[in-house]
């Protein structure tokens, strides 16, 4: 593999977002509680790749996505565009990477504005972005439709007549309009029933290399990951524990927790059944994130060192990086 | 051929009407706009409907029953009664409308907004809201126009000061609750400007409360419009309005009962108007697909 | 132990009907099946299959808003005869229920602790001391570490895979021989799943409790059941054992189904889809409801229902072309 420039990076990402204190919290002199939503998130995307984020409910990997779309302002860190550093000062660089960085949502239902009709979301995109003349709209939405494979018929509807499969390709469309670089997909097919999820997950490989996309599929889905990713990165309680290649990861997990994550993925294979939990325990709150090693409290594998010192994320081979004290000791085992 | 086919087939077709139509086709509906579109043909052409001139006294007439030169009787001046309720439609529509119009526009722009920015502009609202939900609505107007001074302007400023603050709590939860919506969110990504997103994606998607309170609001408005004219505070006698009709027959309420009760049934029945338009219609501006 | 060849639960000819509008939706449409002592049988179909209805009109929960019928045999009484009243020394106590969403099964503002002796009270006939020892013995058997500390606690103090834990120590209170499951592992994550997966399958071995264990996601019927009936469109489709139907199935949905699940396929490459979106059920075809989707059909699918029919060896499925289909994924 050649190395190319990332497209996007993100370097030691932190978002905590204050609860409020209520009077009765006051009163009892409690401490203001902070859910710690992302804890130093740094990552690589390469253009064109489709970089896989995958973990529990609750991990961040959401949030991640959102700070990626700018829907949230990170506290600490730094995402850099094209080598650009994307700060708040600039507002057309700001415009601009809100063009070229594109989101879609995982609740069908809930992320179309139900009182326009499919033309009137895709005009609206194109005209705030004068992406083509005004004569030139009608003609952009069809070929839109096209793309994302809906009748032309589907332009004058509104969103409540179309099905789940399809509001997502609605959405899809209206991602594209705007031609964007990076697509940010969190969920997108989650909601989906497995039939129509093999359409959309078929359509949004085929327009990645169509239109030489660069994707972040947020799912925790782990199948579906696998098979969309070039690489993933596997997040639990706001930091990545591992990141690499998708079919070496999936093949050989290192980190403990990405072992557990992958065995825990029911197979369709009746043959393969195990017979006792892949892991005891249950992901500790955002609010109370343990000291040293996220994960030490549910890891089998836990030394002192674990309970104390914060494993860094690093290379153990040039496929893959883990935040784990005993990678090498587990691998050589 | 799907059952749905069939069953269209041997059923003889008649013409579809609009889902939206058809829910304006309710007696509910129906008797509401009757009254409201009575209402105002009553109030911009009252001179057309009203049998005699509400001023003119006629002493040879005073205090008479109703009978069928003069349907709902006449006052101690021998003004009819009829004529008089009849004119008062043209003060208390415009009470009804100007009391709230403006009340409801400053109301949505400033709840859309705080609920949209939120931040220190938000909890100042917050504290308004507790200050002004504290007083009685009615208390606070009056007390607004007793500094202003009495008549309709001064009311129509007074009920606007208090009353928007209703509004704008109410575009800010709506809001609020649109905003969990994935829509605004997207309508972010896609690097739109917050007043687009606020005036062309949310607000629309809360108006159906807003359209229902705003009509009961206007019902509401006629019965402040009357009581502050009952209290000598509203429109100003000789006018004719509801409320200082009821008040000039209060004297007389034992010899004189259709005085105050001709009035008053207006009063009702205007309001009903209101109340059922804006049930049928908080329904039919609902988005389709939505429950 | 009960003789494991006797159905403890016969479904048969088994249809709810809605009426909305002044139309009839058929939400399940005449299915039929059996459930053993100890068995786990999974009911799996896509959203709108009518795999929940079905397991609410085996309960009684379904005809507060429709009409069900057929019959359902519980130990060779039909259960659809039964007024609601009757059916309550057998609804909650030999037959128990478990939501996809505890939280809002459980009373909020009751403890866990009184919600467990609740229905042991109701079902046993145990003392107040007995019904709090049995009450933490029930939370320890489920999972929940320091059972007796726990049970003063209120649901919402619960993580979402404890509070499943703790419905399913409710609905083992009564003792129950059967256990219904709707879509029990839905809300969680994949690895609290596998240890609720893993819990049920130890109730059902250990307990000898029967369960039908309602679900959308093949890999949890692949890992948890015995017999699996695939659903579509309110009927059953296809039926057997899941080492057959999941390694040889027989109708091209269960087909499409297993197809389109990204394993054991080149990455990236497309994923084997079934065209079109399931049928609404005021817009049922007239033939087989699969048809319009299926890249076999002919005219006789158009035309005709297809019966469910037994397949030789324990598989069961409703298609025209079912031998044909055999063919292909053998070769």
């Amino acid at each position: 593999m050649t190395y190319e420039a990332p497209v996007l990076e993100v370097e030691g990402l932190h978002l905590h977002f204050p609860l409020k204190r209520t009077l009765f919290d006051a009163i009892q002199r409690k401490e203001k509680r902070i859910v710690k939503a992302l804890n130093g998130v740094s990552l690589e995307v390469k253009r064109g790749e489709t970089l896989g984020i995958v973990g529990e409910s609750g991990c961040g990997k959401s949030t991640l996505a959102r700070c990626l779309a700018r829907l949230y302002e990170v506290d600490k860190g730094t995402i850099r565009y094209d080598g650009q550093e994307v700060a708040a000062k600039d507002a057309g660089a700001l415009r601009e990477y809100n063009r070229k960085v594109q989101m879609m949502f995982q609740d069908p239902y809930s992320s179309l504005n139900p009182r326009m009709t499919v033309r009137q979301v895709l005009a609206e995109a194109l005209r705030v972005h004068n992406m083509r003349p005004l004569e030139q709209i009608n003609d952009r939405i069809a070929e839109l439709l096209d793309l994302v494979r809906l009748p032309q018929d589907a332009a004058d509807k509104l969103p409540h007549e179309f099905s789940g499969g399809q509001r997502q390709r609605i959405a899809i469309a209206r991602a594209l309009s705007v031609e964007p670089e990076v697509l940010v997909a969190d969920e997108l097919v989650s909601a989906l029933d497995v039939s129509v999820q093999a359409q959309v997950v078929n359509l949004l490989l085929e327009l990645q290399d169509k239109l030489d996309l660069t994707i972040l599929f947020v799912a925790h889905d782990l199948r579906l990951v696998r098979h969309v990713s070039h690489r993933v990165a596997v997040i639990y309680l706001g930091t990545i524990v591992e990141i690499g290649d998708s079919e070496q990861l999936f093949n050989a997990p290192k980190h403990p927790y990405s072992k557990a994550l992958l065995a825990a993925a029911p197979s369709l294979d009746p043959d393969k059944r195990h017979t006792r939990p892949s892991i005891s325990g249950e992901l500790p709150s955002p609010l109370n994130v343990p000291k040293g090693c996220a994960f030490h409290a549910r890891c089998p594998h836990a030394s002192t060192q674990c309970q104390s010192e914060t494993p860094r994320l690093r290379a153990l081979d040039e496929l893959g990086n883990v935040a784990c004290h005993h990678a090498e000791a587990l691998l050589s085992a | 051929m799907t059952q749905l086919d069939t069953l269209q087939a041997t059923t003889p077709q008649k013409k579809k009407l609009h889902p939206r139509v058809k829910a304006l086709l309710r007696p509910g509906f129906l008797l509401g706009f009757f009254i409201l579109s009575s209402s105002i043909l009553l109030a911009v052409f009252p001179w057309a409907f009203a049998p005699y001139d509400p001023n003119a006294f006629d002493f040879n007439a005073i205090q008479k029953s109703p009978s069928w030169a003069h349907p709902f009787g006449t006052d101690n001046l021998g003004r009819d009664t009829l004529s008089r309720v009849i004119w008062a439609y043209q003060v208390d529509m415009q009470i009804a409308f100007f009391a709230t119009f403006f009340a409801m526009v400053i109301g949505v722009v400033v709840g859309s907004l705080v609920a949209y920015h939120g931040g220190i502009a938000d909890v100042l609202f917050g504290r308004l809201v507790d200050v002004t939900i504290t007083f009685p609505f009615l208390v606070l107007v009056i007390a607004v126009v007793a500094v202003l001074g009495p008549g309709l302007t001064n009311m129509y400023v007074a009920v606007t000061l208090v009353q928007w603050v209703y509004y704008a709590r109410l575009t800010r939860a709506e809001i609020m609750t649109q905003m969990t919506s994935d829509y605004a969110s997207a309508g972010r990504v896609m690097g739109y400007s917050s007043t687009r997103i606020i005036f062309r994606h949310l607000l629309p998607n809360a108006t159906t409360p807003l359209i229902t309170y705003w009509m009961t609001d206007m019902a509401l408005a006629i019965l402040l419009g009357s009581s502050l004219g009952y209290l000598g505070l509203g429109a100003q006698p000789p006018q004719a309005e509801w409320g200082v009709l009821i008040a000039e027959g209060r004297n007389f309420i034992t010899t004189a009962w259709w005085m105050s009760l001709m009035p008053g049934i207006a009063i009702v029945v205007t309001g009903l108007g209101f109340s059922l338009v804006g049930d049928s219609l908080a329904d039919v501006l609902r988005p389709r697909g939505a429950s | 132990m009960t003789n494991q060849n006797e159905s403890l639960l016969q479904v048969r000819d088994l249809t709810t009907t809605f009426h909305s509008k002044g139309r009839a939706l058929r939400a399940v449409d005449g299915i039929s099946f059996d459930v053993r002592a100890g068995e786990v049988l999974g009911l799996v179909g896509e959203s709108g299959s009518g795999k929940s209805i079905s397991l609410r009109s085996i309960i009684g929960l379904a005809r507060d808003y429709g009409t069900v019928e057929g019959n359902v045999y519980w130990k060779g009484e039909d259960l659809l005869t039964r007024t609601d009243k009757q059916l309550q020394c057998v609804r909650g106590s030999q037959i128990s229920m478990i939501f996809q969403e505890p939280m809002t099964s459980l009373n909020p503002l009751l403890t866990v602790g009184l919600q467990i002796e609740e229905n042991l009270k109701a079902h046993t006939d145990l003392d107040r001391r007995a019904r709090k020892a049995r009450a933490i013995e029930l939370l320890d058997t489920v999972g929940i570490p320091s059972a007796s500390s726990r049970l003063k606690d209120f649901p919402h103090q619960f993580s979402g895979g404890m509070r499943q834990r703790v419905m399913i120590a409710i609905a083992l209170a009564s003792n129950p021989e059967l256990l219904l499951a709707d879509e029990p592992t839905t809300a969680l994550d994949v690895t609290i799943q596998d240890q609720i997966l893993q819990l049920l399958l130890s109730l059902a071995k250990n307990l000898n409790i029967a369960i039908v264990l309602v679900t959308h996601d093949l890999g949890v019927v692949a890992q948890t059941c015995d017999r699996v009936a695939v659903m579509y469109a309110g009927r059953l489709v296809e039926t057997g054992s899941v080492r057959d139907v999941l390694k040889r199935p027989q109708h091209p949905y269960t087909l499409g189904l297993l197809k389109s699940v990204p394993e054991n396929i080149p990455p990236r490459t497309p994923l084997y889809s079934v065209p079109g979106t399931p049928p609404a059920l005021d817009a049922l075809p007239k033939g087989c409801a699969f048809a319009p989707r299926c890249y076999k059909a002919e005219d006789v699918c158009l035309g005709s229902k297809p019966l469910l029919s037994q397949l030789g060896d324990g598989i069961s499925s409703a298609c025209h072309f079912t031998a044909d289909i055999r063919e292909e994924v053998l070769a």
